[in-house]
Formats: structure tokens, C-alpha cells, sequence
């Protein structure tokens, strides 16, 4: 596997490549913590506005921008504030906030503390995956260098007025958990339901308390766009969609891994062409790419191919799909795009956390006739049963997740027609493989 | 276990409540028996029937027992097209088990899990808390020979 920048110095990458980059003693003499001390010259609003200005938007899928949400805090609000750290990193095809947590933790850390003097909160939970577990005890160790160096706990590196404290938390396997409401749920010991927003985390969060939820390559990137300016950073990248971004890229290429690229590189026929090292198998073309994590539209090949298709939110919107979580899984003509469905479908299905009917029974409905049609008993009208059963699915539902199981079927039905018809009119697979039936 | 109770503020120990059924799970041999759950709802202050409706909403705590290697197999979408399926047939035929099964002599369970934030190094399994990664049919044989 790769971990690498391209078109750009390696920021949230920077430590994978120095020795023992994990290191408190390493991080400081790379030029660690001194974004904090810098903050705490600050303003609180003079952070928030480099924050701002640098464009960032939340690496977790949604991409809200970040200095906006900050800026929701009430800082009159006598409650105590919350700052936590979404490491759940449960999205299909998305495996990059582990490599950030594995090489840098205490740019994480960093991270967390310019948060918590921007916004007034003296304590931050990392709430990571069940998974996890390793991770979780490399950022302990961290946190503990950090606590002994004085850099976390009472008056952060000597500043009498700023205390803040810092603690993991263990999720335990459940994908939900990824959505900002249900992660606190479960943070406070309960089953992972997502909560009714309004009203949002920023204002009743943890413990009805105000609360902001980032996920770890939006933390890890606050220092370095303190240490630069808001609009340095944002300028490595473009206007709209500000700095570098962190792409997971798996399946059929030759050099699957982590990839740092400016935000707005071009384009993504060469980066999985070339860049990636084209496909695995040379004999093999591409045929499909999902590329920001399992709940974002699926492309066919003709939408990337010649369509000079930037890297960054408005470029592949305008492609047709989402930038997501930038986790690109990509397929190649092997792949038979019902049976690829089908199996996100089943993950839907099985993370679905039941608290509400269209979600609940439509994942569960749409498995079961993507069972019928890969045991070969699929009928002309299920494609459209498919879509119907989305329908009552997509913006009907509690949270999210019940869009994100929608999405994959709507634009594989529209995008690969051709893999459905022959399994509803012919019962093979794209590739004429009859079913296996047992 | 007052370790992990500190880290809330104190009038909210059952945020440790997660964090606290792994210690039991751990320490009941895998999984949450009934001694265990009572232990730690006294323990946290909470009814008995809060501590399960927690602790059955997630999956990666055991109801019932469970082999001392518990093999966790990916099968979304990047381990699955990346040969997911051939390592599953021959981890369970070698250990003669089909998946959701443990061996008689209680060493191995084979559970199918979901992607496990490996993609980019499938396909891929974990084996208690431990990532094996690029799995190969070899690589397999060498990792199951090695369990204890
Ligand atoms: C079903 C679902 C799963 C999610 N999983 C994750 C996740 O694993 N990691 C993450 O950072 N955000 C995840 N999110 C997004 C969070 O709800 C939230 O938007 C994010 O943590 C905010 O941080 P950001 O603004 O820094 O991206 C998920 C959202 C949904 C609806
Ligand atoms: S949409 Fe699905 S995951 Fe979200 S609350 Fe409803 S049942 Fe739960
Ligand atoms: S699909 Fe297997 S680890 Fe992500």
C-alpha cells in the first residue's frame, strides 16, 4: 500500500515521513505545538476567522464548512464545552484517519487543543471505532506525553487561563456511531440512535452541552492552517474547496493506498490511470469507481474517462457523484455491478440502527430482492421495485444513513442498466456467470 | 476500571459503560455472561436491563461464548472483489466450520464482519484486536498455524 503526496508537500502527511514522527520529542523538533502557542496569542475570534478563510470543510462525508460550525458555540453559555473527535472511520472505502492517528497523534492532539481555546472547552473525547483498539492506544500514549510534557491539563504550556484535558473512547462496532448525534448517544453509554437536530451538537450536545463533532483529518489540519493563515492553506487548493485532502483509494488499481492532493487536482482519469499505476490487471478496463466512501453515486467509466473530472466537491458534483469521504473503491470489468450493490446494500442493511420504519424495513426489503434476483429469480419489474422502495427510503428517514443506502442503487440502476437487465430479463450476471445456487 | 469512570465528568459515569463491557467481556473469557453484567451494572450504578440494552445494540459484544481466536473476516465491497471469498472457504473448510461457527474444541470463530478501514490493504481480517492485511491463501495457513 502507498502513502503519499502528489502536486503538493505532504501536510497531514508530513509525519509518515520523518522517524518516529509519533513522537512527542520528534513532533516538537519538526516544529510541533507551536501552531498552539500561536492560537493562544490569539483571539478566539481571530481563530475561527483563519478557520474561515481557509475554506476548510469537515472531512467526515458531509463537508460542512468548519470555521462556520465553530462559530455556532455559544461562548455565553455557562455550560462546560466539548470538543470530540469522530475516529468511528466506518465508511466503506474510507481508511485514511487511521494512518493519521497511527503517524502524527499529536497533530490530532494539537488539533483539539487550538479548538478548545477557540471555543472555550476544557475537555475532548476521541471517540474512535471499536476496531480501533490499537489506535486508540497509540493516541493514549500520546495524550500521556502530552500531559507529562504539560501540554495538556492544567494551564496549557503555562497559560494560567487556558486548562484542557484530553481522553479516548472505545465505540463497539457499530457504523451509526459515525453519525454526530448517535456517536454522542453512545458516548454517554447508550445504544447508538442519532438524536433530533435542531437542535444541533453545537448548541446541545454531550450532556446537553455545547458540543463540537470533527472528524480527525479536519482536526489534524487546524494546526497547520494557523501555522500558515486561513488563506494560505485554502489557497493550496481553491477557492471554494480549501487545502489538501486525504484520498483512500482501493480495489482494482495497482497502488491502492492513502493519497495527499491538493484539493482541485486534475484530473481523476489520471490519478487512477497513472498516478494509482492504471489497473491491476492490464488486460482488465475500468469499469466503475465509487469515489467518496460507499454512500456517494457510483460512476461508470464514461464519466471519469476524457471528462477531465477535478479532485475537490464541485468537481465531482459536476461529475456526477460526491466527494463524501474521498474513499474511492475502484472496480474493474470483472465486477458485476448488482452483485457489487447488493453487497453495500447488506452493509445498509446490517448497520442500520432500526430506530425508524422506512429504514429499517426498506434496507431490509431491498436485500431481500437483491437475493431474488442473484439466485436468478429476479423479475422485469424489480429494477423498478428497487427504486420505488428508495423512494420511500431517501429523505423519509430519521438520519442519513437510509439516503446513503439509496444512493448506491439509484445510480447503479441508472449508470450500469445494461448489469440489471441481464439479471432481471436473462438471470446471469453481467459477465454471464449463472447463479450459484445452493 | 475507576480508571476509565474518571475520564466523564461525575454524575455521568455510564459514559464508561462501553468502555467497561470490553473489560468484562475480556475478563468473562470473550464474552458478556450474566455474573459479568450484574457485576457492572452494580458497579455503574445502573439497572441490569440497562447495561443489556447497551450492550446488545453493538457488535462486538459476544451473547454467547466464543472461541479464544475470534476471526473476524471483511466482506464489503474492497475485500470482496479483492478475493474475500476464496480466504473465507479456506479458512472455514480448513477449520471445518462454516461462518458464525467455533470449532468443537472452542480455539477459532469465524464471524463475517463489515469493511474494517483496510481497504486499501485487502482483502483482510482481524483475529481478537489484531489487522492481518494482503491476505494470501499462504498467509493464511502461516497466521492460523501460528494461533495457540
Ligand atoms: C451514517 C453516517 C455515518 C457517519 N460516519 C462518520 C465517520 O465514521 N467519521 C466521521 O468523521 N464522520 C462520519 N459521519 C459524519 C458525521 O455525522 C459528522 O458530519 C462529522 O463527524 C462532522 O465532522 P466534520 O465536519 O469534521 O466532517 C457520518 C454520518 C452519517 C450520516
Ligand atoms: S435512518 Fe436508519 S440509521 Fe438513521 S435513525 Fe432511521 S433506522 Fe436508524
Ligand atoms: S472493505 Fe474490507 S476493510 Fe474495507
Amino acid at each position: 500500500m502507498e502513502i503519499k503526496a502528489l502536486g503538493c508537500e505532504p501536510l497531514s502527511l508530513r509525519r509518515v515521513f520523518i522517524k518516529d514522527g509519533h513522537t512527542l520529542d520528534v513532533y516538537r523538533k519538526d516544529g510541533g505545538y507551536k501552531s498552539l502557542k500561536k492560537a493562544m496569542t490569539m483571539t478566539q475570534d481571530a481563530i475561527i476567522q483563519e478557520v474561515k478563510d481557509s475554506a476548510l470543510r469537515g472531512r467526515g462525508g458531509a463537508g460542512f464548512p468548519t470555521g462556520m460550525k465553530w462559530s455556532f458555540v455559544p461562548r455565553d453559555n455557562p455550560k462546560p464545552k466539548y470538543i470530540v473527535c469522530n475516529a468511528d472511520e466506518s465508511e466503506p472505502g474510507s481508511f485514511k484517519d487511521r494512518y493519521l492517528m497511527e503517524y502524527d497523534p499529536h497533530a490530532l492532539i494539537e488539533g483539539m487543543l487550538i479548538a478548545g481555546f477557540a471555543l472555550g472547552s476544557n475537555t475532548g473525547y476521541i471517540y474512535g471505532r471499536g476496531e480501533y483498539r490499537y489506535l486508540l492506544d497509540i493516541m493514549d500514549v500520546a495524550i500521556k506525553e502530552a500531559r507529562e510534557a504539560g501540554i495538556l491539563g492544567e494551564k496549557v504550556l503555562g497559560n494560567k487561563d487556558f486548562s484542557f484535558d484530553l481522553h479516548t473512547h472505545t465505540g463497539a462496532g457499530a457504523y451509526i456511531c459515525g453519525e454526530e448525534t448517535a456517536l454522542l448517544s453512545s458516548l454517554e453509554g447508550f445504544r447508538g440512535h442519532p438524536r433530533m437536530k435542531p437542535p444541533f451538537p453545537a448548541i446541545e450536545g454531550l450532556y446537553a452541552s455545547p458540543t463540537i463533532v470533527n472528524n480527525v483529518e479536519t482536526l489534524t489540519s487546524i494546526p497547520q492552517i494557523i501555522e500558515m493563515g486561513g488563506i494560505k492553506w485554502r489557497d493550496l487548493g481553491t477557492e471554494k474547496s480549501g487545502g489538501t485532502k486525504l484520498w483512500s483509494i482501493s480495489g482494482h488499481v495497482k497502488k491502492p493506498g492513502v493519497y495527499e492532493l491538493p484539493m482541485g487536482y486534475a484530473d481523476m482519469e489520471k490519478f487512477i490511470m497513472k498516478d494509482c499505476g492504471g489497473m491491476l490487471r492490464k488486460d482488465k478496463d475500468l469499469k466503475a469507481v465509487i469515489p467518496g466512501g460507499s454512500s456517494v453515486y457510483i460512476m461508470n467509466a464514461g464519466q471519469i474517462i476524457g471528462q477531465n473530472v477535478t479532485l475537490d466537491y464541485e468537481g465531482l458534483v459536476a461529475a456526477g457523484s460526491m466527494l463524501g469521504t474521498g474513499g474511492m473503491m475502484v472496480m474493474d470489468e470483472t465486477v458485476d455491478i448488482m452483485e457489487s450493490t447488493k453487497n453495500l446494500t447488506e452493509f445498509y442493511k446490517h448497520e442500520s440502527c432500526g430506530w425508524c420504519t422506512p429504514c429499517r424495513e426498506g434496507t431490509d426489503w431491498l436485500v431481500k430482492i437483491f437475493n431474488r434476483i442473484s439466485t436468478g429469480e429476479g423479475r422485469p419489474e424489480d429494477a423498478q421495485l428497487l427504486l420505488d422502495i428508495c423512494d420511500n427510503m431517501e429523505g423519509k428517514s430519521f438520519c442519513p444513513l437510509a439516503d446513503a443506502a439509496a444512493w448506491p442503487i439509484q445510480s447503479a440502476i441508472r449508470q450500469f442498466p445494461g448489469d440489471f437487465k441481464k439479471w432481471l430479463f436473462d438471470n446471469v450476471s453481467s459477465n454471464g456467470v449463472k447463479p450459484n445456487v445452493q | 476500571m475507576k480508571a476509565h469512570v474518571a475520564k466523564y465528568p461525575a454524575d455521568r459515569s455510564r459514559s464508561a459503560l462501553i468502555p467497561l463491557l470490553f473489560v468484562v467481556q475480556r475478563e468473562r473469557g470473550g464474552w458478556l455472561d450474566n455474573p459479568g453484567v450484574n457485576f457492572l451494572a452494580k458497579f455503574l450504578d445502573l439497572e441490569v436491563t440497562d447495561v443489556w440494552e447497551t450492550a446488545t445494540f453493538y457488535s462486538m459484544f459476544n451473547l454467547r461464548p466464543i472461541g479464544r481466536h475470534h476471526i473476524q473476516i471483511c466482506k464489503t465491497l474492497s475485500c470482496k472483489i479483492m478475493g474475500e471469498p476464496d480466504i473465507t472457504d479456506h479458512i472455514c473448510s480448513k477449520l471445518g466450520i462454516k461462518p458464525g461457527e467455533t470449532t468443537d474444541d472452542g480455539k477459532f470463530t469465524v464471524t463475517m464482519v463489515e469493511c474494517l478501514g483496510s481497504c486499501g490493504t485487502a482483502p483482510m481480517m482481524q483475529i481478537g484486536f489484531d489487522y492481518y492485511e494482503d491476505l494470501t491463501l499462504e498467509k493464511v495457513d502461516k497466521i492460523l498455524s501460528d494461533c495457540k
